[in-house]
């Protein structure tokens, strides 16, 4: 082929040109989707979002996935504000510890997924998706339903504190994407999720050891959940058990209509922001141009299937059964 | 009747099928034998319409036809016994037999079981078996499945008019020898509804079942015999054809090889896989393991990487007995694997030239985890001169190289990271001459920098060619152990006799 457009190119930057086309869109439908003040809107939705679907992203790109986002984000965040009141509920104080206990807990709970996945055998989906359960039953068992309130103004900062006209969350969550593509592109561990994603046989022969690297892989994704959880809940200054809604959704549509693909090997950080991005601006721009909130949903759910039919390749490539 | 004329087909970079001609006759079972890669499995393909020629013509009874799929050559009487058993195991044997035909069973929108198993017990005693239609395929021995793939392909005969034609891929290598024996005496009572092309490695039961042999050799067909007149090593003669050329393998370039033992193998034997297996490699060594598929070949590399444990014997790396079997004690071991599938277990398709070569090494690359990127990139250029990779940088996908050139990428991978013991699977598989003889070049290079070799070649004439020392294997058992001196290596004679 000797076009410059040929069809890895067009799939490459397909994502951005459908962000691009997007924005144009909704801008013409109406004037005011094109603002500062509507962008800081889109920023501050996306940031959550955004740490988890990057946590997603490494699973995805081993070729696993993890479906434990709800229930590890609502398990962060109500072990986070429980800490944080106990230790005296001002990040001036001690309390700040609470920051890194929560990062912490989302560790843990990648572990538990990660180890049940390889010792036990069972497909990272299932043992993923019964761990997500399991996070959001607990809690519930720790707030018996209530919601806590976080109103320390340090850490609401987070939200209320802008520079050029953009909250300190959203800046936040673009250091820890440049962490997750460091990581991604930088490190051993960011290579070796690509070589499990793209071989797991081979990777094997080459002498990794293909276990260790799912379950730091895990691991992983679970501090990114717990980011997304504090910045959920620097959000709207309350940590529930329905803090974790809707993440599942929302992350794994974005990392498929970002370009990484589910079969593992391809994507990456990158292709994660502008899936956030796209979902978002969808978002933000339907509520903008007045259309129910209903139709919102399905806009997203077709998205998809078009995604993974532009993207796929599916004669030479057979997935997830 | 049915009739091939001059079929072509071309992969990229192989030629499978040049100018074949092929035909068969009502009633008549026609035998094809070839090595490994000779070109029988396409031709099969074409035959049974999974592959479109690129050119020539099939014509059945003088009408010429083109498949477009399988499915359409079933409709024009062409069967196929697959040699991986197409059945499925957790379906009745009815339900098999009718798979993807039981609109004839079907009344009001349900399936009358009872004509279904009335018509499968039909069907089963076509090919003599008596087995409950409704017994479940699993339970079946392999014997029983083969004949309940042979049933289901002859509903054709009520399904069409005009002659059936059967292919039977390799349908003796599960089978024990009096289950041999029951079969080819059931092909020949079904030769009143059907003709047969009987596909198999074996040549005694080739020549003991056909009228006719197709002998095929890369790609061609080089010769066609009539049982009569066939003779075993006539054609075996044909099946691997050329004369040694001693320029091709760089025999020139063969040196003695040192004397340190790299891997010693004492007494070692796997369960099933390979029994009593001894030998020495050693510095500078190219040692052949030679037999038929399933002799063990495969098996023993994979002891020797560290990924099978032996059940009993010992196996000693440098010196060091190994009492621990996974990949990375292989890798620590300083061996180096090339796979036979370069594109599954080769090469990470999706990662570029130098994140393949340092996979195996990447702790050599990275300081608290953090990759050192620019040595990455400047191992790798030094790679690629010195192996003469053709890729346009270090960025490109491996993914999208030739599959020589994506060789070279994984012997670099091993070299780089200081292997000097290297096991070759098949490394000339799929590569066209001019990619073959870089191989042969690097693998003379790596004994002079001492890397000791374990091969299993391609071809016989590849074995002899490159190799200091052949092991001949046959199920398992080393049956003999030539060596391969310069103007006195063994002839593909001496090894065939003791293969087969």
């Amino acid at each position: 082929m000797n076009s410059f457009l040929t069809r890895d190119i067009l799939v490459k930057w397909a994502p951005l040109l459908v962000l691009l086309v997007l924005i144009v869109f909704f801008a013409a439908m109406e004037p005011r989707f094109f603002s500062v003040r509507n962008f800081a809107r889109i920023g501050i939705s996306s940031a959550p979002a955004l740490m988890v679907a990057i946590g997603v992203t490494f699973i995805i790109i081993m070729g696993s996935i993890d479906l434990s986002m709800e229930g590890t984000v609502s398990v962060c965040a109500v072990l986070f504000a429980f800490a944080f009141l106990a230790m005296g509920g001002t990040l001036a104080s001690i309390a700040w510890l609470a920051l890194p206990l929560a990062l912490l807990v989302g560790a843990v709970i990648g572990l538990i997924n990660g180890l049940i996945h390889i010792r036990l055998k069972i497909p990272s989906f299932m043992a993923s998706l019964a761990m997500g359960f399991v996070g959001t039953g607990f809690a519930l068992l720790l707030t018996g339903g209530d919601r806590i309130r976080i109103e320390d103004e340090a850490f609401r900062a987070l939200l209320t504190t802008r520079w050029f006209n953009f909250p300190i969350m959203v800046y936040v969550a673009l250091l820890f994407t440049f962490i997750a593509w460091f990581i991604q592109s930088r490190t051993t561990l960011g290579r070796n999720f690509y070589a499990v994603g793209g071989g797991e046989e081979l990777a094997h022969a080459s002498g990794l050891n293909v276990n260790r690297v799912r379950v730091l892989g895990f691991m992983l994704a679970g501090i990114f959940y717990a980011v997304g959880a504090l910045l959920a809940v620097g959000r709207i200054g309350i940590a529930e058990t329905a803090t974790g809604n809707n993440f599942m959704f929302v992350a794994i549509t974005s990392v498929v209509v970002g370009g990484t693909a589910l079969w593992g090997g391809i994507g990456g950080v990158w292709n994660t922001l502008i899936g956030v991005l796209i979902v978002n601006v969808i978002n933000n721009g339907m509520v903008v141009i007045g259309l129910p909130g209903y139709v919102q949903d399905g806009v997203l759910g077709a998205l998809v299937i078009i995604a993974v039919v532009l993207s796929t390749d599916r004669k030479s490539v057979s997935f997830v059964k | 009747m049915y009739e091939l004329k001059a079929i072509d087909k071309k992969f990229p970079g192989v030629h499978a099928l040049k100018a074949v001609d092929f035909k068969i006759g009502r009633g008549e079972i026609v035998g094809l034998v070839g090595e490994n890669g000779a070109g029988k499995s396409t031709l099969m393909k074409v035959i049974y319409g999974a592959y479109k020629p690129d050119g020539g013509t099939v014509t059945i009874d003088g009408t010429a036809v083109r498949f477009q799929n399988p499915r359409q050559a079933m409709d024009h009487g062409i069967g196929m016994v697959f040699q991986e058993q197409s059945l499925i195991t957790n379906l009745t044997v009815m339900e098999n037999i009718f798979l993807g035909f039981e609109q004839q069973f079907v009344k009001f929108g349900v399936i009358n079981w009872k004509t279904m198993a009335a018509a499968a017990k039909a069907q089963l005693a076509k090919v003599k078996l008596d087995i409950d239609p409704a017994t479940i395929t699993a339970n079946l021995s392999f014997a029983q499945r083969q004949l309940v793939e042979l049933a289901k392909v002859l509903t054709l005969e009520e399904r069409i008019d005009g002659d059936l034609v059967i292919l039977l891929d390799e349908p003796t290598s599960v089978l024990a020898k009096e289950e041999v024996e029951l079969l080819f005496k059931l092909v020949r009572e079904l030769t009143n509804r059907a003709s047969f092309i009987f596909v198999s490695h074996r040549m005694d039961e080739v020549l003991e079942l056909s009228d006719r042999v197709y002998v095929m050799k890369d790609g061609a067909v080089v010769d066609v015999v009539t049982r009569d007149a066939a003779n075993i090593d006539a054609i075996q003669h044909k099946m691997v054809g050329r004369d040694i050329d001693k320029e091709y393998y760089r025999e020139q370039w063969q040196k003695p090889y040192g004397d340190e033992v790299l891997v010693s193998f004492g007494n070692v034997s796997l369960n099933g896989r390979y029994k009593d297996i001894s030998f020495d490699l050693h510095r500078g060594e190219v040692l052949c393991l030679v037999g038929t598929e399933g002799s063990g070949r495969e098996a023993i590399l994979r002891t020797v990487f560290g990924l099978d444990k032996p059940d009993t014997g010992t196996v000693t790396i440098k010196g060091e007995p190994v009492t621990r079997f996974h990949a990375r004690g292989g890798v620590e071991r300083g061996i180096g694997y090339v796979p036979r599938e370069r594109k599954v277990e080769g090469i990470v398709a999706g990662m570029n030239v130098y994140e393949n070569m340092t996979l195996s090494q990447m702790g050599n690359y990275a300081s608290g985890g953090v990759l050192r990127i620019s040595e990455e990139k400047d191992m790798a250029r030094s790679w690629i001169d010195r192996l003469g990779i053709k890729t346009p940088n270090v960025y490109k996908d491996c993914g999208g190289l030739s599959g020589g050139n994506q060789q070279k990428v994984v012997l670099a991978k091993w070299r780089s990271g200081g292997s000097d013991i290297i096991l070759l699977d098949h490394p000339t598989r799929g590569l066209d001459i001019g990619a073959k003889e870089d191989v042969y070049d690097m693998v003379r290079e790596m004994c002079d920098d001492g890397v000791g070799i374990i091969l299993v070649a391609d071809t016989l004439e590849e074995a002899i060619g490159l190799s200091h020392s052949i092991l001949v294997l046959k199920d398992g058992e080393m049956q003999k152990r030539f060596d391969g001196t310069p103007g006195d290596k063994p002839s593909l004679y001496d090894l065939v006799h003791h293969m087969i």
